[in-house]
């Protein structure tokens, strides 16, 4: 028995045998042709074919991972059909004679070379597209079918890495799991694998050699582990482990639609935490009742210069109009401390965390904040929005950040341009100093959303990105669960809700303790809006809530 | 000959997904039209490799030159695809 330990991306139980993924690699032959006029048929012929294949592809993409990803396989078909990438092809063939082969080949390094020598990351990405392209018409002028599986059990495709293209067009009736040497959690690999609910493995390294080939083998995407040739015990112990998930796949699964209701009839609500108007789409899959954060950085994050109000008044309408009433929850710029942004020219500080940062920036650089206000109201026309603050200390703070939106819906208002009456306005409690004054604060807005890892992180003077404070930095520690019970007490004195917007609110074994304090709404990734919504379902408030309220105010001398 | 200038507002700029979108919609017009960057160089719309190799990020500004048969009616109707898309 070996184990070789990688990083787990999708979860998941897959026992087979081991299959690496072949790559339709031609050698490519170089001849001078005689019938030019036919040679150039024959590339004619290949191209029509790749772009038959990539529309086919385009469709299969669109009903497994949405308009998104099919875009993909129509901007490669269009570039299999540009007619720069065609004319360089002809040039090659009918005036220097080259064979269609490997007049596509270096007509494909041309236009690579040109991609890859732009000054931006993002078009310098292309280069990888405009060879994928050509390596599908190199793979039908060769006659080579593109990357299956040729095996007639399923298997546990083992690659180096995986490209769209190839993920796409695998049969997945055949994928028990995907194992990779290289990726990362991000990678395409992981986010289809965790789409289609098949366990991935990524980060193996060297240790996936080819030899393994055939070995039967155990995948735990949970763990990571990938356990070859196990001996009888890690079998049973594995198996079990699958059918146990599988069995809480299936029980997910007939959540959807559900209420989140605890079996004595307490109802909480379980929105979703997103990056980017794309994130939508895993919001409904997942059944999620609404967005309750937005972070708004990715508009400032992949750009050379401020986002304008019209590309923020985009994006916010995408999602509220996509999400369809439902509440969506955006929070205004929040970077500094481990987000930093080149054209901010923010100082440099020695301990960012506590130095310049959300809020703080947009109170001090008003024109910024109110370019993004003026886009959120704007975008409040098309759905159901609240807007909060992150970072919050002090009551003036809030009191000057509500100045501005009154100011900027004044302005709306003078020049015509509609925006909802009913924006709710709330403010993050992620500091010591926002909880112990939020009695005060609720009576400044509409809802509080605890951030609890930077509480978390302030609250126990830890620093959330040194990996080696572990035991002293405890997210369960009573002084941050007893700083969420005074903040939701106090919220709910004042008549306003509280949420928990950290990564504390998907700890299941926190989630009687938030429905034994009262908190109103638990904003998670995605994926944890289901294994959530069954752990609401298995509760008996009537049975946890006094006991766990007491130990609170009593039974935690120990820590 | 028609043309109008545009000032990219596209996040992104004219990268793959929007110059896919503008080579597709100039081949729906008879005339010919190029697109001419700030520093003079020009390409064909309908060329989708030349125009992202362009490299047009947000807040550039383009000259978009509309000549041929139907250039009363395509003009307006691409300067309307700019506004919608770019």
């Amino acid at each position: 028995m070996i184990t070789i330990q990688g990083k787990g991306v999708s979860a998941g139980v897959g026992v087979g045998p081991l299959y690496f993924y072949r790559r339709a690699t031609a050698e490519i032959k170089r001849y001078t042709v005689e019938d030019t006029d036919a040679e150039w048929h024959r590339f004619k012929g290949a191209q029509t074919g790749a772009i038959e294949q990539l529309g086919v592809l385009a469709e299969q993409a669109r009903k497994e991972a949405g308009d998104e990803a099919a875009m993909l396989f129509e901007t490669h078909q269009m570039m299999a059909e540009d007619l720069d990438f065609e004319e360089a092809i002809e040039d090659r063939i009918v005036n220097q004679k080259m064979n269609a082969e490997a007049a596509v080949s270096d007509t494909s390094e041309q236009f690579a070379e040109m991609f890859a020598s732009m000054d931006d990351a993002y078009m310098q990405a292309r280069a990888a597209d405009v060879k994928d392209v050509s390596q599908r018409i190199l793979g039908i002028l060769c006659g080579i079918v593109q990357g299956g599986i040729a095996s007639d059990v399923p298997v546990l495709l083992c690659a180096d890495d995986l490209a769209p293209s190839e993920t796409i067009q695998l049969d997945k009736s055949k994928v028990l799991g995907f194992i990779t040497a290289g990726g990362s959690g991000s990678s395409h690999t992981a986010i289809l694998a965790r789409t289609l609910g098949i366990p991935a493995i990524v980060g193996m390294g060297d240790a996936l050699k080819p030899e393994l080939e055939g070995r039967a083998a155990i995948a735990d995407g949970s763990t990571g582990a990938l356990v070859i040739d196990p001996d009888d015990d890690t079998r049973d112990r594995l198996l079990k482990k699958r059918d146990e998930q599988l069995r809480l796949q299936r029980l997910l699964e007939t959540l959807k639609g559900q209420a989140n209701v605890t079996k004595d009839g307490k109802t909480i609500r379980i929105y979703c935490n997103i990056g980017s108007p794309e994130d939508v789409h895993a919001v409904q899959v997942n059944d999620g009742g609404g967005i309750g954060l937005f972070r708004s950085e990715f508009l400032y994050l992949n750009t050379t210069d401020y986002p304008t109000e019209d590309q923020q008044f985009e994006a916010y309408k995408q999602v509220l109009s996509d999400m369809d009433g439902k509440e969506v929850i955006i929070r205004t710029l929040d970077i500094g401390a481990d987000k930093q942004i080149g054209y901010f020219d923010l100082p440099k500080e020695d301990n960012p965390a506590m130095g310049m940062r959300a809020l703080r920036i947009c109170l001090t650089r008003p024109e910024i904040f109110k370019t993004q206000l003026r886009a959120l109201f704007r975008a409040s026309a098309f759905g159901k929005l609240g807007i909060m603050f992150p970072m919050v200390t002090s009551v003036w703070e809030v009191r000057e950040a509500k100045r501005m939106c009154e100011e900027v819906r004044r302005e709306l208002k003078n020049e015509g341009i509609p925006y909802s009456e009913d924006v709710q306005i709330g403010i993050m409690i992620e500091t010591p100093a926002a909880a112990i004054n939020s009695d005060r604060l609720a009576k400044e807005v509409d809802f509080f959303s605890i951030g609890t890892n930077d509480l978390t992180q302030y609250t126990l003077a830890c620093d959330r990105q040194n990996n080696d404070l572990g035991r002293f930095y405890d997210p369960h520690h009573p002084a941050v669960l007893r700083l969420i019970r005074l903040v939701t007490e106090n919220a709910h004195k004042n008549g306003i809700w509280v949420g928990i917007c950290g990564e504390l609110g998907a700890d299941l074994t926190l989630t009687e303790t938030f429905l034994a304090f009262g908190v109103d709404e638990l904003s998670v990734t995605p994926r944890s809006v289901l294994p959530l919504r069954n752990a609401v379902r298995m509760t008996d408030t009537r049975e946890s809530s006094e006991r766990i309220l007491s130990d609170l105010d009593s039974d935690y001398t120990a820590r | 000959m028609k043309e109008f200038t545009y000032t990219i507002k596209e996040p992104v700029g004219i990268h793959a997904r929007p110059a896919g979108m503008l080579a597709k919609e100039a081949k729906t017009c008879q005339s010919t039209v190029t697109i001419v960057d700030k520093n003079g160089k020009s390409v064909d719309a309908t060329r989708l490799m030349a125009l992202m190799g362009m490299g047009i990020k947000c807040g550039d500004t383009v000259t978009v030159k509309i000549e041929g048969a139907d250039e009363d009616t395509a003009a307006p109707a691409l300067e309307k695809f700019f506004n919608e898309h770019l």
